[in-house]
């Protein structure tokens, strides 16, 4: 599958995963400055009407950027430029179904494999509905992501393992995004957890906002995945963000590199 | 057209899918609940006793069975088929909506939980979910677009009378859609203790098929009133479809009786040719929306637009998947109603029989107008007059220009 992912969880220390929203704010100043901090893997997201799964610092972001206009071409554009200027750093969309499969899923893949895109979250396609994104994912090269929660016990484990790929994303709590963060206690168990039964990298994410967080997290996961706090500093500062970006992502690497050598 | 099926009452498959439509397109922290609701509907289904209390409920708590009438005076003034109605809209609580919610909260008292929630239109889900949550005592949190709370004073004090607390939702577009999606993040942040109960045959798998199923009362009691008062089936049966409850719990014991039509009718708003207009079907295309894939209001990249209608309860851009299944085998025919028809209908049932409509059957009602004359003197229309209207004086009087 993707290399470039591969070779992001296999630097010596756990990888900081950083997320914005496409299309809120200059998303490439923006993701330059993530890069520039010291983020590892980039996720980007598709902006989404109706975003089940997000809090409101995120729903707030898919509101302001298709406010603004943001097409799905617009995001393709924004991966297709970022692959230009960063050859190594792997880039991930991450979003809900319906953008994806409009045009049809072979579609949407063909285009992300254009654009250097090297994974795919997709929060409401569970594995049961594979069929609807996965396989046209494969047939592209393009790590189909899939989530892990606190309610996805031992049984059903190997079902959203199978089929997956680039990482597994551990969503830390059983809610939505940017709300509270789950005790140290439980994360560390649910890493052994899944660490068990599965070879591929375990990102960790959901209510992580500081370094100190990211720190403790980065102690047992391979990767540690921060988006809302990234996402208001957007909303916060506008066309200064980049500054304000690149100085949170920069405390965060140091934290999730430093926390322990792999 | 796909292939003509054995029968069109073996939907959906284990997966819940509706031949391309349905499924579970939810997040992986709802997954697992999903899975347990339906090894739990299952049981429940197994369970004589669960029927019973069902039953027992319908019976003595909320008026079952409807009558079945026959309009005599709009038949004559229509001058055409026989029009019949099933009122749906005498139950407890003015609507339809009531039967599934009886069902849901005994599949959340079977299954342990302490905490019910809702999403809500116009109210009349709301309503009735705060009905059964004050019958059995259980604390209930109704979602419901911000835009709808003030449209719907009357609806939101009911709720707050039965012990509800009302969520006022502002994220979206502040409607329907918007409301169920706060009620999808509520429950992923509650999964333990909480039961979402969803007011139409949509959502994830089992969600379309179990509120079908409890839905199906009001088509197994007109089935066998029709055959009691005149000794045959109708010829067509007329169901307005927001979400699709009321059609397919009216149509659903009848798909397999090859004589009898089906007509569904969706909300044209101000007209199918713009974009103000509630009609998924007519004027949409499939895709994945709140767990399950269907047709949707949307645009070419997959955004969802936002729907319009006179009638807050049809004003939702989708459709549960097995009407998106039905419209595509060729087994239901489905059209669309204006605004300014379905009000025109609301008044003429007024008049004619003494019957005040809720907005949203009037859509059924302007339909059965148009279907009636055409046809023989000796042929029948069943339509579901699934609300009555006391809801909407206030929306028809504006509509009307009279100050109340």
């Amino acid at each position: 599958m993707s290399e470039r992912l591969a070779s992001a969880f296999a630097k010596g220390h756990p990888a900081l995963v950083c997320f914005l929203t496409a299309g809120d704010g200059d998303t490439a100043a923006n993701l330059d400055a993530l890069v520039a901090g010291g983020a590892d893997v980039i996720e980007l997201g598709m902006p989404f009407t109706d975003p089940m799964a997000d809090g409101s610092a995120i729903q707030n972001a898919n509101i302001r950027s298709l406010a603004k206009g943001t097409r799905t071409a617009n995001i393709l554009e924004m991966a297709a430029q970022f692959r230009i200027r960063h050859s190594e750093v792997p880039l991930v969309l991450m979003g809900y179904a319906n953008p994806m499969i409009r045009r049809g899923p072979e579609w949407f893949a063909s285009a992300a494999h254009e654009a250097g895109v090297d994974g795919v979250i997709c929060v409401d396609i569970p594995p049961e509905e594979d069929e609807a994104l996965g396989p046209a994912l494969r047939a592209k090269g393009i790590a189909p992501i899939r989530l892990a929660t606190p309610t996805t016990d031992a049984k059903r484990l190997p079902r959203v393992l199978e089929g997956s790929s680039g990482f597994l994303y551990y969503v830390s709590v059983a809610g939505i995004t940017g709300k509270q963060q789950a005790a140290q206690a439980s994360i560390e168990d649910a890493v052994a957890r899944l660490k068990s039964a599965t070879d591929l990298p375990v990102a960790v994410g959901f209510g992580v906002r500081t370094p100190e967080q990211a720190g403790a997290i980065a102690r047992v996961a391979d990767g540690v995945v921060v988006g809302s706090a990234l996402v208001e500093l957007v909303a916060e500062h506008g066309e200064a963000a980049p500054e304000h970006l690149r100085t949170l992502t920069a405390s965060l690497a140091q934290a999730v590199h430093a926390a322990r050598k792999v | 057209m796909t292939e003509t099926p054995n029968s069109f009452r073996a939907q959906p498959d284990e997966a819940g899918h509706f031949g391309e439509y349905g499924g579970r397109y939810v997040a992986e922290t709802l997954m697992p609940l999903v899975l347990d609701l339906e090894r739990e509907y299952r049981a429940a289904q197994a369970d004589p006793a669960f029927r019973e209390q069902f039953d027992d409920l319908l019976e003595h708590y909320v008026g079952r069975p409807s009558p079945l009438y026959f309009a005599e005076r709009l038949t004559e003034a229509l001058g055409g088929a026989q029009v019949w109605f099933k009122r749906d809209e005498l139950n407890h609580t003015g609507a339809h909506k009531i039967n599934n919610c009886i069902g849901q909260i005994l599949l959340a008292i079977r299954m342990g939980k302490t905490r019910i929630i809702a999403e809500t239109g116009a109210g009349q889900h709301g309503v009735a979910t705060a009905t059964v949550c004050a019958r059995f005592g259980l604390p209930c949190t109704i979602y419901m677009g911000a835009t709808d709370v003030v449209r719907q004073q009357p609806n939101v004090f009911r709720m707050k009378l039965l012990g509800a607390e009302v969520v006022p939702v502002t994220s979206g577009a502040a409607t329907l859609k918007d409301a169920m999606n706060e009620g999808m993040r509520d429950w992923v942040a509650n999964v333990h203790d909480t039961f979402y109960i969803i007011g139409t045959a949509a959502g994830p798998h089992p969600y379309p098929e179990m509120v079908r199923d409890f839905q199906s009362i009001i088509g197994r009691e007109a089935r066998e009133q029709m055959q009691g008062r005149v000794g045959r089936l109708p010829d067509l049966l007329v169901a307005c479809i927001g979400g699709g409850s009321n059609a397919l719990g009216l149509f659903h014991p009848f798909l397999d009786d090859r004589d009898v039509k089906m007509l569904g009718v969706e909300a044209a708003g101000h007209g199918l040719d713009g974009t103000e207009h509630a009609a998924s079907l007519l004027g949409g295309s499939p895709g994945v929306l709140h767990g399950n894939r269907t047709y949707l209001l949307q645009d070419e990249d997959g955004q969802i637009t936002e729907g319009h209608s006179i009638s807050a309860g049809l004003d939702y851009p989708g459709i549960g998947p097995e009407h998106a299944w039905l419209k595509d085998s060729g087994r239901v025919e489905y059209t669309a109603v204006t605004d300014d028809e379905a009000l025109q209908a609301f008044q003429l049932l007024c008049r004619t029989e003494g019957i005040i409509p809720a907005l949203e059957p009037s859509h059924a009602i302007a339909a059965v107008q148009k279907r009636a004359k055409d046809m023989p003197k000796d042929s029948i229309i069943l339509a579901n007059l699934c609300g009555r209207g006391d809801k909407d004086i206030f929306t028809v009087a504006e509509k009307l220009g009279v100050e109340i």
